[in-house]
């Protein structure tokens, strides 16, 4: 049997991914909903599902959607934003309890569907737009979403390294939207972009958990009546640009500890072949406890508690984050840039390799116990239209080479070096 | 072997205690690829006043001392652990809380192998004085990272202010002064007096056989020499009801203030079924006043007094409890008011049985939800028997509380002189 018994099938407008498994005790549903990230869209669509869970037509405020779910033995249902290469994803995730493991025998399926479709499909309006007084609320909470980036340092300074890499390109742009936009919208704007959204966006519906006796493809048809798009898009993401130069940049706040984050650009996405020896190079680099920078940064000079590279998937990034005394940033810099150059020399041997591959492999497997982790890594396949199955995966990055992780490492080139230091005393 | 099936769940525990002490539980969990497994000794933060094993008087030991222990647990004479792990295919991790330290590893393969690292390496230990001098820097900069986090700032410092005495007040990693002071010779005391067999419970569940599991179990601890050990003697003053500080403001780098009020518990030291149900009516009191369907969240989200990091909370432990309820904000001192006030009419009014019965049925289905994660399963289970409960009784406790449960626990949880605030405000 696959390791994800996945099902796909086009159903209107969206696509039907049905995951049938008796391990959980609740069935989770995530809808996906895919455009291109702009300067232009990035306010609206940050506000949007924020909006849409907070009162619908028939259940007019959030008090009430909340209570349904409440009575849907607290069903969950959580909004979502993601950074998925060059798009800007909306995601909309419930999760509910399955009727077999309750005293009584309620049938949830139908009900919890119909809860998501009243919040997706039949928001609450005034006139020809949103209700106004949900607009404005939201926008408030928004202004403040964005603005506590700034309180947790760590985002803070992974959205400031964005920032200097991509400063002309959507890439740079924070997925929680532009502070000083957010006035700009209203709910008459907002509802026209929703109307462009139920129109235009690449929507993925996915069903994971134990759905026998179940007529997944009439329900969501009839909830989800989304019309058939005119003509798929197929859009991918543009890999970072590997014609750099190499730039520093030191910001001063009032804090104790310097947040070092360093961003590289690899030209390696998902779709490539080269992707598991990207993996691969990236799990040796920084990725895990027995890679040269937890050994080199943490246990051998006491640099830090935390030093750890992990790569994005789509535009090709490798970023480094550590969290350093100032004294010594330049110190641990180098020692950065030395485990890179080690990793190009080779510096690493059959059974580093060996352990980084197992470590790979049991990262997966277990991504696959958890629902919404199964999603992610389907939903990948979705992102750079490059379909894989698990077992793939893991025969991919069994094969990968000492060539392999050489010629990546070749590519791997220093972009931004992002400093957070503390006032000088 | 004992056997306990839990029918209306679909699942079965296997229990068993060794000779020395040790209990030994095991949950088999159907189509999972992962197997969990955590070692955990009833052994925390708090736990720094005691008589030592063999010892005649009781000792101090330095702050963060038991967090201090876990790391250097890691490190043997010729090796890392975290390496042995690794190797054999799992990832391994290791927390320290309030009341407990827990060695834990996550795997797809080689189970067996690696639990049998677990155990080992639990069991012996190794410290010198030139490995304890080096992980002082990286704790150091651990102890760092918490105190430029907002949150965990926010969280502890209402902590802090409620207690007087008790060391549930200390945050767990210790300070940068007071690890100073941790030496090889403290090490072993506080691993000496806490890390015997029968003071830790050792919890596998995922793609395993039970029987197999027992069984080495048996053999690795019957090769080890364990001498019986009496019940250790703990100290902790006494504590007064009232809170210690009834307020407490801290400017950071920040742009959002943040604003936490909690109630101290003022009588703990339930156990066993009165825990349970003391806590679990706590829990589903903070739902009906504070969750997304009452009147009181909408009215303070309405008015801009909260936003989506709004939280509320109560737990309890053997000697302390508190409840704590905040959220980012705007006007820090106007939502500790009205989240005083609302507290205090709660307390005045009868529990409404149509809420009460839906807010049932939400911790029922939130309960099982949590049932899809081996995680929460061995770290609850574990929590759960360090203080005679049983996580399983969960549900049939949810089902078998009244709104007159309810209305007492909350009368004699939210007292006035145990309720206190902290708040993060942006440093002008």
């Amino acid at each position: 049997m696959a390791i994800i018994p996945h099902e796909k099938t086009s159903c209107g407008g969206l696509t039907l991914h049905r995951i049938q498994t008796d391990k959980y005790k609740t069935t989770t549903v995530v809808v996906q909903f895919k455009a291109r990230l702009t300067k232009e869209t990035v306010t609206e669509r940050a506000l949007l599902p924020y909006v849409l869970q907070s009162g619908t037509k028939n259940y007019a405020s959030s008090k009430a959607v909340r209570t349904e779910l409440e009575k849907l033995y607290g069903a969950t249902l959580g909004v979502d934003l993601a950074k998925k290469g060059d798009f800007h994803v909306m995601t909309f995730r419930m999760d509910f309890a399955n009727e077999k493991f309750l005293s009584e025998d309620e049938p949830l399926f139908k009900k919890a569907l119909s809860l998501l479709s009243e919040v997706i499909m039949n928001p609450k309006t005034d006139g020809s737009g949103f209700d106004s007084s949900i607009v404005d609320k939201e926008k408030r909470t928004m202004k403040q979403r964005i603005q506590s980036i700034y309180d947790d340092k760590m985002r803070y300074s992974n959205m400031r390294l964005t920032q200097e890499m991509f400063p002309n390109e959507a890439f740079g742009l924070h997925i929680y939207g532009e502070k000083d936009e957010v006035d700009r919208v209203t709910a008459q704007s907002l509802y026209d972009y929703y109307k462009k959204v139920c129109a235009e966006d690449e929507i993925d519906f996915y069903l994971v958990g134990n759905l026998e006796g179940v007529d997944a493809e009439k329900v969501v048809k009839e909830l989800f009546p989304f019309e058939e798009r005119t003509e798929r898009q197929s859009e991918i993401t543009e890999k970072a640009s590997l014609d750099v130069e190499e730039k520093e940049i030191l910001e001063t706040q009032e804090i104790k500890q310097g947040k070092l984050h360093m961003g590289f650009r690899s030209g390696v996405g998902y779709a490539d072949d080269e992707y598991f020896a990207l993996q691969v190079f990236n799990g040796m680099f920084g990725g895990f406890s027995h890679s040269k920078l937890f050994r080199n940064v943490r246990e051998k000079e006491s640099l830090a508690y935390y030093a750890a590279s992990r790569y994005e998937s789509h535009k090709g990034l490798i970023i480094v984050m550590s969290g350093i005394e100032f004294k010594n940033y330049h110190k641990t810099v180098d020692i950065i840039k030395e485990q890179l150059t080690a990793m190009r020399d080779g510096d690493f041997n059959e059974d580093e390799m060996k352990q980084t591959k197992t470590m790979i492999r049991n990262q997966l497997l277990e991504t696959v116990d958890d629902a919404k982790g199964m999603v992610e890594l389907l939903y990948h396949g979705v992102v750079s239209q490059k379909l894989r199955t698990i077992e793939e995966w893991l025969d991919g990055v069994e094969a990968v080479t000492k060539e392999d992780i050489l010629a990546v490492a070749d590519k791997v080139k220093l972009d931004t070096v992002y400093f957070l230091k503390g006032e000088e005393a | 072997m004992k056997t306990i099936p839990f029918n209306q769940l679909q699942e079965t525990l296997y229990h068993q205690t060794m000779d020395n002490g040790l209990d030994v539980y095991v949950l088999p969990k159907k189509g999972f690829n992962k197997t969990y497994a955590t070692f955990t000794t009833k052994y925390g933060s708090v736990d720094n006043h005691f008589v030592p094993l063999n010892g005649s008087e009781d000792v101090q030991v330095p702050d963060g001392i038991a967090h201090f222990l876990e790391h250097k647990m890691f490190e043997k004479e010729d090796r890392d652990v975290f390496q042995d792990f690794s190797k054999q295919g799992a990832s391994s991790n290791a927390f320290t809380s309030f009341t407990r330290t827990a060695y834990l590893f996550s795997t797809t393969q080689n189970v067996m192998q690696n639990l049998e690292t677990l155990v080992n390496f639990v069991q012996d230990p190794y410290f010198s004085d030139q490995s304890v001098e080096k992980e002082k820097g990286i704790i150091g900069q651990e102890i760092e990272m918490y105190n430029d986090n907002s949150d965990w700032r926010a969280y502890f410092g209402v902590i802090e202010n409620m207690f007087h005495h008790h060391p549930v007040k200390i945050d767990i990693a210790g300070t940068i002064d007071s690890i100073a002071k941790i030496t090889k010779e403290s090490l072993y005391t506080c691993y000496e007096t806490f890390y015997h067999p029968s003071n830790m419970v050792l919890f596998i569940v995922g793609a395993v056989e039970p029987n197999e599991i027992m069984s080495f179990v048996e053999k690795n601890q019957a090769s080890k020499s364990y001498k019986d050990q009496p019940p250790i003697e703990r100290f902790f003053d006494k504590e007064p009801k009232k809170v210690a500080e009834q307020k407490k403001v801290l400017p950071m780098s920040v742009q959002v203030a943040k604003c936490l009020v909690g109630f101290k518990e003022p009588n703990p030291g339930r156990q066993g079924e009165d825990l349970l149900k003391h806590e679990l009516s706590i829990n589903l009191a903070l739902d009906l006043m504070f969750g997304q369907s009452s009147e009181n969240y909408e009215k303070l989200y309405n008015e801009g007094l909260i936003d989506q990091s709004f939280s509320y909370d109560f737990t309890e432990e053997e000697k302390f409890g508190f409840s704590i309820v905040g959220s980012n904000t705007s006007s820090p001192d106007e939502l500790a008011d009205r989240l005083y006030e609302m507290i205090q009419s709660f307390k005045n009014e009868a529990v409404n049985s149509d809420q009460l019965e839906r807010i049932r049925k939400k911790k029922i289905g939130s309960f099982l939800r949590a049932l899809n994660s081996p995680e929460f399963i061995a770290n609850q289970f574990t929590r759960y028997r360090f203080n005679d409960m049983d996580l399983f009784e969960v549900v049939p406790m949810l089902e078998s509380i009244t709104a007159k449960d309810i209305e007492e626990a909350v009368k004699g949880h939210f007292a006035e002189e145990s309720f206190t605030v902290c708040q993060v405000v942006p440093k002008s």
